[in-house]
């Protein structure tokens, strides 16, 4: 019943600024416009013109242009790093980890954060006008891949004047984002922290996110994608591929931990199909407040953008060959309890690293939160990316704010 | 197999906090080589490295908050296993690959050994001597595997799983074709035992022994 409430009030949201179409077209971020003289080239083949990419910053970039910090979103996320997001109002995603005195430091590095092309929130995107038609892009945008993310934040990182990254940090898709990176642009990137991720998405991933995209397209509301000329949004389909996903973000003893068999504000079972369990009622909850920040049409494109990410395929099928003679120091991260990208996949990028003779750190850590650890408070994550970033902020020359100052030690 | 737990179970720390073997190391190092260490521990042996030796230094290590605290200090450390991942690396990708007190926690010491001489130039080991003479005398007269202040583990709860002697590693040695360059014997106080002491005399009175190896011509 209280779904179904819901359901109406989105759809009489519509449009309404501060939501997520709303942020697609008229963003409330920075956004750096690429007219038609420059074009983005997609690995589809398609020339994208006129494009745009919307992103946050923050801190001070230095008279060197030499501490700037790249950090990658991941399939739901967005620019809104360490910024109040202005759609849901809540702290940026990687809050805990970017700031003044975290281990990204904002007082010592320029921190950069874009919204992925294909995304939702002010980058090109399926949701965004096509020029040519005066219409939301809907199925007619390009088919997008994680290579093609990663060229987006060059041209803008070139637009910024920033030839060479400090450091560049993702996790999940963000964690893909960084290893394309470190590959494609071996001389732009110092340092990198791959978290969570993997080099190749996994058959069972595939699958998961197939079942998302059959649940947005069976939504009537859908409308073949074109939704927003119709007025309407596929809030019910893509509710579900967010409750889908969602159980692959946890993990089993961590969902039995959270919610057991207890009951959702009730004594006993109603011998219906209402959410008698906690667990139900989380997960509608995740869906129902996802499709208030997102875009069905940007879910497909993004979990297909994944799907097609096999950084091996482009060298042969050999991982190695990615990473050939690079100079970039890595810090991988995965955790015990993720089953959606666990440790397995991620040790497959640092032997292939090993392989390749670079400088490569990897933790994996004690949790049982699942893949979601990755945005959660987990000391040991803080004190490994803080441990890795400080030496190679030594390496790289970058002064500690602190010592620099003569303050704490 | 860390080195956090060996160093605890050996007692083999000196007043100024470092392990006698891990000087005895630092010397056969030279500066500026490429260092993989193998069962690194919290780092200890590689950030003394790193600082003395300016070497480019690398490390694995088994248990998780060892990893963290490696790579807390800025190391590159990655979690991994001695007997599982040591073939991911390529032949000769190291100037010196040493194995500090953890080649009798390992399953396959003979296999690991193989590959330390592949990925090395030089190898490094430090074990154990399970043929001192303190652990002779508790076979002999109790009939029982000895449990010692230095080597503190019943036989039921012991990660060392594979003892040997310092003659017994030699004969390993031997068998790989590996050439010893240098060998120094420690005993109870660490002091190293004059090196031209025959090696029963080693096996008697050397606690532990530290040896640096090289493929043979062969």
């Amino acid at each position: 019943m209280s779904a179904n409430k819901t359901r109406v009030r989105q759809e009489n949201r519509g449009t309404a600024p501060g939501d997520a179409v709303g942020e697609a077209n008229a963003p409330s971020s920075p956004v750096v416009k690429f007219g038609s003289e420059a074009p983005l080239k997609l690995d589809c083949g398609v020339e994208l013109s006129p494009w745009q990419v919307a992103y946050q910053t923050y801190g001070t970039l230095n008279a060197e242009r030499s501490n700037a910090v790249l950090l990658c979103h991941a399939l739901t996320g967005d620019q809104h790093a360490a910024s109040i997001n202005p759609v849901t109002g809540k702290a940026g995603w990687w809050d805990l980890l970017v700031g003044p005195g975290r281990p990204i430091d904002t007082d010592r590095f320029f921190v950069i954060c874009a919204n992925v092309l294909g995304g939702c929130m002010g980058t090109s995107g399926p949701a965004n006008i096509d020029p040519a038609t005066g219409e939301p892009y809907g199925l007619n945008f390009p088919v997008v891949t994680i290579r093609d993310m990663v060229r987006a934040q060059a041209r803008l990182l070139d637009h910024l004047g920033i030839d060479t990254l400090f450091a560049v940090a993702g996790g999940s898709m963000g964690g893909m984002q960084v290893l394309q990176w470190a590959s494609d642009y071996p001389d732009r990137v110092f340092a990198a922290i791959p978290i969570a991720t993997a080099a190749r998405h996994t058959t069972q991933n595939i699958a998961f996110h197939e079942v998302g995209r059959q649940a947005v397209m069976a939504d009537p509301d859908w409308c073949r994608g074109n939704y927003h000329a119709e007025g309407k949004r596929p809030t019910k389909g893509l509710a579900v591929a967010r409750m889908a996903a969602h159980i692959t973000y946890l993990s089993e003893e961590a969902m039995h931990r959270k919610f057991g068999r207890r009951l959702q504000d009730r004594d006993a079972l109603t011998f219906g199909f209402d959410a008698d369990f906690q667990v139900e009622s989380y997960l509608r909850h995740q869906g129902m407040t996802f499709v208030e920040r997102f875009d069905a049409n940007s879910y497909l494109y993004l979990t297909r953008a994944m799907d097609y990410f096999d950084l091996a395929a482009d060298h042969n099928g050999i991982l190695t060959g990615a990473f050939k003679g690079t100079r970039t120091r890595f810090c991988m991260v995965s955790f015990t309890s993720d089953w959606l990208f666990p440790t397995e996949g991620n040790r497959k990028v640092v032997h292939a690293l090993n392989a390749a003779g670079a400088r490569v750190s990897f933790v994996e850590i004690e949790t049982d939160r699942g893949h979601d650890a990755f945005l959660l408070d987990e000391p040991d994550l803080d004190l490994a990316v803080r441990g890795f970033i400080d030496s190679a902020a030594r390496a790289r020359g970058l002064p500690h704010k602190d010592l620099e100052e003569g303050k704490r030690v | 197999m860390t080195a956090q737990t060996t160093a605890q179970q050996y007692e083999l720390t000196m007043s100024a906090g470092q392990r006698v073997d891990h000087e005895v190391i630092a010397g056969l190092v030279e500066r500026g080589a490429r260092v993989l260490d193998i069962g690194c521990g919290d780092g200890a042996l590689l950030a003394m490295l790193e600082q003395s030796r300016d070497i480019d230094g690398r490390g694995i290590e088994l248990s998780p908050q060892g990893v963290a605290q490696a790579v807390g200090r800025g190391l590159a450390v990655i979690q991994g296993d001695a007997d599982r991942d040591l073939v991911n690396y390529a032949d000769d990708s190291f100037d010196y690959v040493i194995l500090s007190q953890t080649i009798q926690a390992t399953y396959n010491p003979r296999i690991v050994l193989e590959h330390l001489l592949r990925i090395g130039r030089h190898v490094i080991v430090s074990l154990p001597n399970f043929g001192h003479w303190r652990i002779r005398l508790q076979m002999l007269v109790f009939g029982r595997m000895p449990v010692t202040k230095n080597l503190p583990y019943h036989w039921y709860d012991t990660p060392n799983i594979h003892f040997c002697t310092i003659r017994d590693f030699v004969g390993l040695c031997d068998e790989l074709d590996a050439e010893i360059e240098q060998a120094v014997a420690l005993n109870h106080y660490g002091q190293r035992i004059p090196f031209r002491a025959p090696w029963w005399f080693w096996n008697v009175f050397g606690e532990q022994a530290v040896f640096l190896l090289e493929r043979g011509k062969r």
